[in-house]
This record gives structure tokens, C-alpha cells and sequence, in this order.
């Protein structure tokens, strides 16, 4: 490609992150307004007042207000959060195993995530947690498989990017080998439909209870990432460099690993596997501002916030009512979006 | 600042990769590390810009023992080039320059004024002022090395470690980056393959083999006939240089 194209891709931070919060409000709230049950946008706006600041509202609209504010609001905000969490952990586990096209779930957290989902949905495990029994069970299964990965891919020299892909991959085709027998074990037809549903990633069981933790896990972890950036830079440089300029790249590996491994088990604890937007956000983060970590990581939790609200309206409506997986979707937008900016943009790639 | 490499020792996975290695770089000293492949130069060096800790030994900066060292402070005494090809992360030139800042930054701290006028002074330093916003991937080889020195100029050491910096270079370019080198004024422990260029750039050579020092000293009085058939196993002829009189050499394989 030509080597001028390079200084022409840093936009502006401080005008993009604005409009990119902007666009998050909007969405947020086109999603809770559209929907199937043909509630006006007033009626979608009064009743997200009365529930921000505890108004009233008359008894024959409890049903509408429900909808709105139990069902669509927890569900869309939870897109943004699932959405920015899959995109800040697809930074770091690019930084991580210093590969761009690395996706968060090539560590074979979500595989793992998915056995413990599906021991619930089909087999009824944990059923004393009640409503946390599946994202509970989906987290600490992704601890799990975390510990399980950490494991295998470590030597005496510590944590390698390479060992650690191989290592995920292979454990990833181990776990879905597990889930996929679960399935196939399992008699019951609408409880292989819900765990198919999970696998593919779904947000229908947002609820007010699911969104705190997940938030607060992105958060915490974007947190960490904020304060690390400089220190993503160096390791995406090289274990070498990364020694000279006093980072060591051992150590933090295995901290980066944790973060990655926990947020990814809190997201997709309340969401199941949503893949792609791992992979495809950070990208298009980096085709807007360049590679440097502190202002991907600005940019990009926003994007994936953005993207997965839309993703959920369109899954909801492409083929009500019945809802399709929003994996599916954030595959099908995903890779002609990624395809045509690749191609436009003079995006260098492994020095091709 | 002086480094001083004692009784050093690196065992790998029960092999010995140097031992007991002892020597000295005097304060702004050029210092030049010859020897076959494989006879632990890299290792060596690995151990100086902290990639690598020793089995036994040390390495001192001006007397403090550099593994002891906050591995920040470490970095704000010494850079290092090593011969990593960089990243498939597609940095700027200025974002390359600009990591050699941090062992001076704070983790959440805002670039400050300082850091971007180190970080310019740096590339000018190099001559490389016109490449800050091109992407560091599509740069020439000698680009791409004068950018990464300016990186560790831009750490503001006072030892800089370089691995093998002129491998796939053209001459112009061996040339310019080992001239580059002289002209930081730092001390300087380069590994070289080019026995030549090596002579023609070290105020001093230290000639390893199988993971012990043999020889150390001026190029003038270590690169003899008799010791680079003993290291290298091949026949070298000496002449001096018309204009400089540093020694030159020819080489040869040895007659079986």
C-alpha cells in the first residue's frame, strides 16, 4: 500500500469521543422506543422520566411502563455494556498476544463460559442460585477455564502470546466439544433451542439484575486498561522492547490476562457469546485514530456501545417477533463493514 | 556512566549460555561485541538491557547493581535497541519515539510539555524530524532504525545497548546508524556481525566465544590472524585503511 496514506487516519479525539457519546444517547434511546408493541415515543419518553426520577404514571399504562422500563431499558443498556466490554477486552487481547486479529474468545474464556451456561439451561444445575444460577455458573466456569488455559500455556519462561493462542484454540475446541455433547444429550427441545440461543449470543434476558455487575466489571476493567495504555504500547512492541523501556512484559501479561479473563466472564455471563465485536471494533478504533492504546481505548468501548444497541434493535426487529441471535447479526454487519474499510482506508497490516 | 559486567553466568534450560563473563565499558566508551553465532553475545547484552536475569553475576551502572534497580529508574539510565522487528500494530513514527518517555512518565499522567520537546528534539537528533506522521511499518529498513534510536535518545539514558543494529541495513545506511551511535556521546555496548565496521566504530572489542570472553581490547591489537582463526575459523589478512589506518580485513577459509 502507499506509505502516504499513513498520517490522513488520526482523527480528532475530543470532537469524535463527544459524538460518539452522543450517538450512544440516541441509540439508547431508539432502542427502548422501538419496538414491537407499538408504544409512541412520548409515552417511551415519559415513562423512562417517571422511571430516572420515580414519577407516577396512571394504572392502565403499568403494562406499557413495564415494557419500557423493566424489559427494553435494562436490555439496552446492557448492549452498551456488553458492547463496550467485548471491544476493551478485544484491545487488551490484541496488546496481549500481539496479534491485530486476535479476538477475546481465541483465549477459549467464552467456550468455557458456555459448559457452565449450559449445565444450567439443560440440566437445571445450580438451581438453589435461582435467577444467578446461569450467569453465575457462566462466570465462574470462565474463571475456570481461565485457571485451565493459564495452566497449560505457562513455562518456566512465563506466559507466551503464541503458546497462549494455541493453547486457547485448542481448549476452545475442547470445551465446545463438551457443550455440543451436553446439547446432544439433552431431551429436551426448547432447553437445546435456549442453549443454541446462548451460543449465539442473545440479550433477551437483560434484566435490572443483570446489568450492575456487568457494568461494573467493564468498568473496572476499562479502568485498568485507561491506566495501562502506555504500557499496551510497549508490550504490542515486543517482550524485548518492553524489558529495555522497564516493563516487564511477564508480569504484565498475567495481570492483562486476569482482566481480560474476568471482564470477558462477566460479559458474557449476561449475554452468551457474541463474537466478532471483540475482533472488528478495536479495528475500526485503530482505522479512525491509530494504534496508540490510550486513544483506541477511548474510542472503542464507545463504538462497540454503539454497534451492539443497534445490533439488539435489529435482532429484535428484522423478524419479529421472533428474535434473532444477535451473534448472527454482529457477524453479518461485521464482516463487509470490516471487508470495505480495510480496503478503502490505507490500512497496513503486518507491514503488507 | 561506566557499566561493568561481573562474573556473569546464564544457564537456560540446563545449557550454558555464557559464563563467568567479566567486562568493563569505561563512561562514554564505544564498546563493540564480536563473535560467532551462537556464542552468546545476545544473551550478553540481554542481560544488560534486563530481558534476561542472570544465573549468577552481576551488571553494574556506575556501581548499582542494575537488576536491583526499580526496572523504571533501570530504563532511565539505559536503552537498549534490541533486535526485535517491532510490532504488527500500525504506530507513527511519533508514537514510537513517544514510549521511549515512559520510565519518566506516571501511568495515568497527560504527555507533558517536556515529553514532546524530548521526544521532537530526538527525532531531530536522528534526522528522521520529516517522518514523525508516517507509519513506522512503511518505512525503510535504515528508517526504521534511526527511529528506534531516537526512542532510546528519547529515554534519555546514558548507556545505550544496541543488538546487532546495522543486520539487513545497506552499507549507507550501516554507515549513517553506526555514525548516529558515535554521535550520542553515550556509553555504548553494540554486538556487531561486521568485524570491519566494528573496527572501524569501537574504541574497544570484546570477542566472545562459546559463552566466555577470549579477547579484549583496541581492534588494532584483538582482531589478529591468529584469533579469528581460533573464533571464526577463517583466514584473515589485515591492511590498514589508506586514509585512517585502522586495520582492515580480508578474509579466507581455512585450508583443510
Amino acid at each position: 500500500m502507499q506509505p502516504t496514506t499513513a498520517p490522513s487516519r488520526r482523527l480528532p479525539l475530543p470532537p469524535l469521543v463527544t459524538g460518539l457519546g452522543l450517538a450512544l444517547l440516541v441509540s439508547l434511546l431508539c432502542c427502548v422506543a422501538l419496538g414491537s408493541s407499538g408504544i409512541g415515543w412520548g409515552d417511551v419518553l415519559r415513562y423512562l422520566r417517571a422511571g430516572l426520577t420515580g414519577g407516577e404514571i396512571s394504572a392502565d399504562e403499568t403494562s406499557a411502563y413495564t415494557i419500557v422500563w423493566e424489559l427494553r431499558f435494562p436490555r439496552a443498556l446492557l448492549a452498551a455494556v456488553v458492547g463496550a466490554g467485548l471491544s476493551a477486552v478485544g484491545v487488551a487481547t490484541q496488546a496481549l498476544v500481539r496479534n491485530a486479529l486476535a479476538d477475546p474468545f481465541v483465549l477459549g474464556i467464552s467456550s468455557g463460559a458456555a459448559v457452565g451456561a449450559n449445565a444450567v439451561l439443560l440440566f437445571g444445575a445450580l438451581g438453589s442460585l435461582g435467577v444467578w444460577a446461569l450467569s453465575g455458573a457462566a462466570f465462574a466456569s470462565a474463571l475456570a477455564a481461565m485457571v485451565l488455559v493459564y495452566a497449560a500455556a505457562r513455562t518456566r519462561h512465563g506466559l507466551t502470546p503464541l503458546r497462549l493462542v494455541l493453547t486457547g484454540t485448542a481448549m476452545y475446541y475442547g470445551f465446545s466439544a463438551i457443550t455440543a455433547l451436553m446439547v446432544f444429550g439433552a431431551d429436551r427441545g426448547e432447553a437445546a433451542r435456549s442453549a443454541m440461543m446462548w451460543l449465539l449470543g442473545s440479550l433477551g434476558g437483560a434484566s435490572w439484575q443483570s446489568v450492575p455487575l456487568a457494568a461494573a466489571a467493564v468498568a473496572a476493567g476499562l479502568g485498568y486498561l485507561f491506566r495501562s495504555a502506555r504500557g499496551l504500547n510497549v508490550l504490542a512492541m515486543g517482550d524485548e522492547t518492553s524489558s529495555a523501556l522497564g516493563v516487564d512484559p511477564e508480569r504484565r501479561r498475567r495481570v492483562l490476562f486476569v482482566v481480560v479473563a474476568a471482564v470477558t466472564g462477566a460479559v458474557v455471563a449476561v449475554s452468551g457469546a457474541i463474537g466478532f465485536v471483540g475482533l472488528m471494533v478495536p479495528h475500526a478504533a485503530r482505522m479512525l485514530v491509530g494504534a496508540d492504546h490510550r486513544r483506541v481505548l477511548a474510542v472503542a468501548p464507545l463504538m462497540g456501545a454503539v454497534l451492539l444497541v443497534w445490533v439488539d434493535v435489529i435482532s429484535r426487529l428484522l423478524l419479529a417477533p421472533v428474535e434473532l441471535p444477535v451473534g448472527v447479526i454482529t457477524s453479518v454487519i461485521g464482516v463487509p463493514c470490516f471487508v470495505v474499510l480495510m480496503r478503502r482506508r490505507g490500512y497496513v497490516f503486518g507491514g503488507a | 556512566m561506566r557499566v561493568d559486567v561481573e562474573a556473569l553466568s546464564v544457564e537456560v534450560a540446563g545449557a550454558r549460555l555464557v559464563r563467568d563473563l567479566e567486562l568493563r565499558v569505561g563512561d562514554g566508551e564505544f564498546a563493540g561485541v564480536v563473535g560467532p553465532n551462537g556464542s552468546g553475545k545476545s544473551t550478553l547484552l540481554r542481560c544488560v538491557y534486563r530481558a534476561l536475569r542472570p544465573t549468577h553475576g552481576r551488571v553494574l551502572l556506575d556501581g548499582d547493581d542494575l537488576h536491583a534497580l526499580d526496572a523504571r529508574e533501570g530504563a532511565r539510565r539505559l536503552a537498549a535497541l534490541p533486535q526485535e522487528s517491532g510490532s504488527e500494530f500500525d504506530f507513527t513514527v511519533a508514537e514510537i519515539v513517544a514510549m521511549g518517555r515512559l520510565p519518566h512518565q506516571r501511568a495515568a499522567a497527560r504527555t507533558t510539555r517536556e515529553d514532546r520537546e524530548v521526544c521532537a528534539s530526538a527525532l531531530e537528533r536522528v534526522g528522521a524530524a520529516h517522518l514523525a506522521d508516517r507509519g513506522f511499518l512503511t518505512l525503510s529498513g535504515g528508517e526504521k532504525q534511526r527511529v528506534l534510536i531516537a526512542r532510546a535518545l528519547a529515554q534519555q539514558p546514558r548507556v545505550l545497548v544496541l543488538d546487532e543494529p546495522t543486520n539487513h541495513l545497506d552499507i549507507g545506511q550501516q554507515l549513517d546508524v553506526l555514525g548516529l551511535v558515535r554521535e550520542s556521546g553515550l556509553t555504548v555496548l553494540a554486538a556487531l556481525h561486521d568485524l570491519n565496521l566494528a573496527a572501524t566504530h569501537c574504541d574497544v572489542l570484546h570477542v566472545v566465544a562459546g559463552g566466555r570472553l577470549v579477547a579484549s581490547g583496541p581492534p588494532g591489537e584483538v582482531l589478529t590472524p591468529g584469533l579469528l582463526a581460533d573464533v571464526f575459523g577463517v583466514r584473515a589478512h589485515r591492511v590498514p585503511h589508506p586514509e585512517t589506518g585502522t586495520p582492515q580485513l580480508l578474509f579466507d577459509r581455512l585450508p583443510r
